[in-house]
């Protein structure tokens, strides 16, 4: 029987987000015994509401509550109030994202002493080395069942990745496999096997592709010690005169502000409502913000340097049918400034139906050159570049003017890419388009960044308080009791999907908090 | 909007050397129209199209004007196989909120936007007003309008919804004979 604590009941953990952060954390704490409440702002959809349609998807999980944007990236210009494609439901962005797990390379913990000093760039060397982590990293991939680790066998590869082992086969390229993603090849951990069904992003209906909503959190309810209550909104964290944090506010599904509270609380909303909640929190003692004392909580956003490449060819592919993110090649992951930038960058396939590439493959074009590439939608492959972006302190979430419906301020999100940035895009695009046209692709279409799906660095881990926001457990430096738990954590954005690390951070940070309660520290 | 038009400056503002366009300009008919369109219009005053075997009932807007709507949409997002029964769907949604302003007309030089008979001189009376409201208006609309149509996707070659069928894993997911 799920558990239901009491809004002044002060002894639980308070997570606030329930995705790859929050979900993982209050399983495993209700797993050792803890009492946890987990605060969703989304609504709760079980895995078989889920569509295969990409508007009315996104208009059941996509975070469409109200962000501004400003600086000079398109994304700003071309959906100036939707910065990032991420959910609002119970599950978090695990409900929609694609499956890749990959762990991140030994040098990217540690980018100021392998890039050097970059200017205008912000780097800083994680508090942890990969070393540490991997233990976390392994137990990380045994939960969530990621292919071509631990023994398990590789996803086969569809048409879309065929022709981008072909293309990498000619171009020399060493490393190019089906990924390591965490999704069923057969059926494990009472969850069906993969039917290449093409709608990873929308949630996978048969519950092969890992998220929190159908592992983690029924995992965590059956323990009788986890409470999730969705359409919870969480405005504010409150504390005490000391510092310590007491209880969180938010508003429930009628809109009435409720206050639960804590003895310790979790902000796992993602990177932009983390800092936003942290800094709609500010008190007189803390002016600036909950946790601010460095000024660094919104800043050094990160949301990897992007960008895809779709290629025509004379005959069928039907990149859409199968696994949408299945295939990568990792040769250009690599540390090698000889290319013009640091930091690397992962290629993986990618693709979108029709709804979604007329919206996104060159947002505000129209005539014959865009719908020439639209009619040869049946005959196009596609790959995503994903790289790491510099952390800039002037890439950052700060409170808007506009106010949400409880009168809090929204969000805006600032970024301009760096040079870096456009260097690393420019070299991928062009890597991009080589690989198709060794395989006979007739037109290239390099393809901007869509509204962000990874989004990092907001509260930022570091070893000493004044650079960041969080120690290496996501405890922040100034409030013992108040702690972070998701991809706003990171010191650096490496160049892999973010969420493996997310969840192998929850995992760790799970021991650690319980460890320290049990001790009576927090 | 789209950086790759032949317009060397930016479109966050209406050109000074077009008219402030906005949609009553543009939809002010001409009264003498010879498009060869397959669209007529019934003595009802419906839109009629025999040879697609489709009509549409017009409530505000003027028929012509629905008419010439659906020649821009097609003209913003041109497909040669869709038929005009996927524009005229697709646009119809404006025929509750038809207004009251200026001229795509006034800018083809008096005559009817439906009189000029070559898509390119469209296209280049449209690039001259792309950057204002009420283009950015049917445009962005027409993205969801036309694109999110089911019946428009097997012309495209999309085979939409997929788990009630298993999934592609039996229907052709990694069928490429051809490398």
């Amino acid at each position: 029987m799920a558990a239901k604590y009491d809004l002044n009941d002060n002894r639980v953990v308070v997570i606030i987000g329930s995705g790859a952060g929050g979900g993982t954390l209050g399983n495993e704490l209700a797993q050792k015994g803890v009492d946890v409440v987990i605060l969703e702002a989304g609504a709760r959809h079980e895995y078989t509401d889920f569509l295969n349609d990409e508007w009315a998807s996104f208009s059941q999980l996509a975070w469409t509550d109200n962000r501004t944007t400003s600086g000079s990236w398109r994304v700003s210009k071309n959906f100036p109030n939707l910065p990032a494609w991420i959910v609002k439901a119970v599950g978090g962005s695990t409900t929609h994202w694609a499956g890749a797990s990959l762990r991140f390379q030994p040098h990217e913990f540690k980018t100021l002493t392998t890039y050097g000093k970059v200017a205008g760039a912000n780097l800083l060397d994680w508090p942890l080395t990969l070393a540490e982590l991997e233990p976390w990293y392994a137990r990380a991939e045994e939960k969530m069942g990621v292919t071509r680790t631990g023994g398990r066998e590789a996803l086969p590869g569809n048409n879309n990745f065929k022709i981008l082992k072909a293309g990498a086969d000619k171009l020399g390229y060493k490393e190019c496999h089906t990924g390591n993603m965490a999704i069923n090849v057969t059926e494990r951990d009472g969850r069906n096997a993969c039917k290449q069904t093409g709608f990873c992003f929308q949630g996978c209906k048969w519950g092969a592709k890992w998220s929190t909503l159908y592992t983690e959190i029924p995992r965590g309810e059956a323990t009788g010690k986890l409470e999730v209550r969705p359409q919870s909104h969480v405005l504010k964290i409150e504390h005490d005169k000391s510092g310590k944090v007491t209880g969180v506010v938010y508003a429930d599904k009628d809109g009435k502000i409720q206050r639960q509270k804590a003895r310790i609380v979790a902000v796992a909303g993602n990177s932009i409502e983390s800092p936003r909640i942290l800094l709609n929190s500010a008190s007189s003692k803390f002016p600036d913000g909950l946790a601010n004392s460095s000024g660094q909580v919104g800043r050094n956003y990160m949301r990897h340097m992007t960008g895809s490449v779709y290629a025509v060819f004379e005959k069928p592919v039907h990149m859409y049918r199968g696994t949408t993110m299945a295939g990568i090649i990792r040769d250009e992951s690599r540390f090698d400034p000889s290319r013009g930038f640091v930091g690397g960058y992962e290629m993986e396939t990618l693709s979108l139906g029709v709804p979604f590439m007329a919206a996104f493959l060159d947002p505000g074009g129209w005539g014959r050159s865009f719908t020439s590439a639209m009619d040869d939608y049946p005959r196009m492959a596609g790959m995503w570049l994903v790289g790491e972006d510099m952390p800039q302190e002037s890439n950052r979430i700060t409170l808007s003017k506009a106010k949400d419906k409880y009168g809090m301020p929204v969000a805006d999100v600032h970024f301009d890419d760096h040079p870096n940035d456009i260097a690393m895009r420019n070299h991928g695009y062009k890597q991009g388009k080589a690989i198709y046209e060794a395989v006979g692709a007739i037109r290239s279409f390099p393809t901007p960044p869509y509204p962000s799906t990874h989004n990092l660095g907001t509260n930022r881990m570091s070893a000493k308080p004044r650079d960041g926001v969080v120690n290496s457990y996501g405890q922040t430096h100034d409030v013992k009791n108040l702690f972070v738990s998701d991809g706003s954590v990171f010191t650096t954005g490496g160049a892999e999907n973010p969420t493996l690390t997310i969840v192998t951070l929850a995992i760790r940070q799970a021991e650690h908090m319980a460890g320290l309660m049990k001790a009576g520290v927090i | 909007m789209s950086q790759d038009h032949q317009h060397d400056h930016d479109h966050d503002h209406n050109h000074p050397h077009a008219p402030a366009l906005t949609r009553r300009s543009f939809l002010q008919r001409s009264s003498s129209v010879t498009l060869a369109s397959a669209i007529t219009v019934t003595s009802a005053g419906a839109l009629l199209n025999s040879a697609e075997a489709w009509a549409l009932d017009v409530k505000a807007l003027k028929p012509q004007t629905m008419k010439t709507l659906i020649l821009l949409a097609r003209d913003i997002y041109p497909h040669d196989r869709i038929a005009d029964r996927f524009y005229a769907i697709a646009v119809k949604g404006h025929d509750e909120k038809a207004g009251k302003d200026a001229a795509l007309d006034k800018a083809a030089g008096g005559k009817g936007y439906l009189t000029l008979g070559w898509e390119e001189e469209r296209v280049k009376l449209l690039r001259k007003i792309e950057g204002s409201p009420f283009f950015q208006t049917v445009r962005s609309g027409l993205v969801v309008s036309l694109y999110n149509q089911q019946e428009v996707w097997p012309i495209l070659g999309y085979e939409g919804e997929s788990y009630s069928k298993g999934g592609y894993i039996e229907r052709g997911f990694n069928d490429i004979d051809w490398l």
